[in-house]
């Protein structure tokens, strides 16, 4: 008996790593993957990022061209998930387990933050820069689709997870629907949605990157002209401002998330 | 609501008479409750968390209100750009056509996408093993775990895009440097996730493994790896779930192939409509095909330990 344990234990692993093995030769003969250049790569670029990639004064110039758009690109990323969390917040309400009205209502609202979360934002992006070109509004309306998925499925869990019985002992003292709302589910599954609201909006500056990349809007943007250009000193101050906003944001959340949570 | 502002301010009263009290009566004060001491269990009163609550939600207002403030409404007509935004989601979505590949090759390039993501999270998962394990608080040296997590957090602070495209200066535009560049982030968010599932593992089994003499290597292959492989693999799913979203978007904004160019392609260079269209419901099938299995995944092996 010790010994089928034990057995079984091995081939389990052993079929493990072979289908590990197969997937990962599949997957370097189909992406056409150059292993060896792949490792390479990484000391080559250490090499040259030491040699080239680092803010020189020179590149300190920039610095009025690009503050404007970082700033902009923060507030975009700040609006996109307010807005989208005062809607994911109806939509959550109707598609939650606990508050919901009737069925239907849950369904059609667990299927819009589906719908919306798995569609790339690449797509949104590139729908949107068709009608509104370069202005903030593409990376904004981009960014905003995005989280209102991720954000409306995120505060379904946590109204779930809220439970049951407080909302029980409302409906027994004759409570209505929104004194429910209001008096029991919100102010309990308050600190918790906040702290995904702190969480979208450091996922949404590092998502506007790419938007702007895509779109040739806001800080994104402002990398990739440079990056073009080949001034790296001039796109490595961009990374070292953004690496700065994502961290003091970062800690700004995460004092946050201490005091509510 | 106003229930809870007439507690609030009651017990604001009682307290002022109390501390007026007090103030005529010093000797005793310590006998007495104060503001700080009355607890109305339950009923929160606004406390140093609610306080925190409103002032974020009040800041974030304000600072949405100030981007539509100062937003440049000038340089396009956003009325027109609502309604030519419906009407391309309108054809977009209920006249999805690919004309300019067969669905044989969509496929093909939905699983070099796949690919992209595999080789992406299985470096992110070697390396982040490694990692995990020195990160963990009940595994290694309070300095160690220190520095591993203050170096993950300046990785995940660059975005993946501009990760991949430092590596194509070196490696050029193509898979190489796409997945190299998109391990950085796998293996920071899988460092954080590893090495939490490795700290839930109880402190006296470890204790116990190190009075029977087991060493370091010992400990970690026959007692950490095996108690949190459930949760390693359930974590290092849901990372290859946002790598197959991120190859896409690397594939349209880095060149790394697969799906995404050809989404990339049809929108930015052909503004073919009905093709976004039909690339968008591809990737949308294979996401949700993607969580299904996940979800399947992790209940058979939640059930199996």
């Amino acid at each position: 008996m010790r010994d089928d344990i034990f057995t079984k234990r091995r081939n389990d692993s052993f079929v493990f790593f072979l289908a590990l093995l197969i997937l990962s030769v599949g997957s370097i003969v189909i992406t056409e993957y150059d292993v060896i250049k792949g490792f390479t790569s990484i000391t080559k670029a250490v090499v040259w990022g030491g040699s080239n990639f680092y803010p020189d004064a020179e590149s300190l110039r920039i610095l009025p061209e690009i503050l404007p758009k970082l700033q902009e690109t923060v507030l975009m990323s700040i609006a996109a998930t307010t807005v989208a969390a005062v809607l994911a917040l109806v939509l959550s309400l109707a598609g939650s387990q606990t508050t919901r009205i009737n069925r239907i209502f849950s369904i059609v609202s667990r299927g819009i933050a589906s719908l919306f979360r798995n569609i790339p934002i690449v797509a949104w992006a590139m729908v949107l820069m068709i009608s509104f070109s370069q202005s903030p509004l593409t990376g904004y309306l981009a960014l905003f689709f995005g989280s209102l998925g991720f954000l409306t499925r995120a505060f379904m869990e946590t109204i779930d997870e809220v439970g049951n019985n407080s909302i029980e002992a409302l409906q027994a003292t004759g409570a209505s629907y929104f004194h429910i709302i209001f008096q029991a589910v919100l102010p309990a599954s308050m600190p918790q949605m906040i702290s995904w609201l702190l969480y979208m909006i450091e996922t949404n500056i590092r998502d506007a990157t790419l938007v702007g990349v895509l779109t040739g809007t806001g800080i994104g943007f402002s990398f990739d002209l440079y990056y073009k250009r080949f001034d790296y000193h001039a796109a490595s101050l961009v990374v070292l401002l953004i690496v700065i906003t994502v961290i003091v944001i970062e800690l700004v959340s995460n004092n946050i998330r201490r005091v509510i949570l | 609501m106003q229930f809870k502002e007439l507690i609030a301010q009651e017990t604001n009263n009682i307290c002022e008479q109390l501390s007026s009290y007090e103030d005529r009566h010093t000797p005793f004060k310590e006998l007495f409750l104060t503001k700080d001491t009355i607890n109305f269990g339950p009923i929160k009163l606004l406390d140093r968390a609610s306080i925190a609550m409103r002032a974020v939600v009040l800041f974030l207002t304000v600072l949405t209100i100030y981007f539509f403030s100062t937003l440049d409404y000038q340089s396009i007509d956003v009325l027109k750009g609502f309604t030519d935004t419906f009407v391309n989601f309108k054809t977009m979505f209920l006249n999805p056509y690919a004309q300019r590949f067969t669905l044989g090759e969509a496929f093909y390039n939905v699983v070099v996408t796949l690919g992209l993501a595999f080789l992406t999270t299985l470096i992110g998962g070697i390396v982040a093993l490694l990692l995990g394990l020195l990160a963990a608080q009940n595994l290694a040296p309070k300095q160690v775990t220190n520095l591993i997590k203050g170096f993950v957090a300046i990785i995940r602070a660059v975005p993946t895009i501009l990760w991949v495209l430092i590596f194509a200066v070196a490696a050029g535009l193509g898979s190489a440097a796409a997945i190299i560049g998109m391990s950085f982030h796998s293996i920071s968010y899988l460092t954080k996730a590893y090495s939490e599932s490795f700290e839930d593992l109880d402190r006296s089994v470890i204790e116990a493994l190190m009075a029977s003499g087991a060493n370091w290597w010992q400990i970690v292959f026959q007692a950490v790896i095996p108690s949190s492989v459930t949760y390693l693999l359930s974590w290092t799913f849901l990372r290859f779930e946002i790598n197959f979203a991120n190859a896409v978007a690397m594939g349209a904004a880095a060149g790394a192939g697969g799906i995404g160019f050809d989404l990339f392609m049809a929108g930015g260079f052909y503004f073919d409509l009905r093709e976004v269209g039909f690339i968008t419901y591809l990737i949308i099938a294979i996401a949700i095909a993607l969580e299904v299995f996940s979800t399947n995944i992790k209940g058979k092996l939640q059930k199996s330990i």
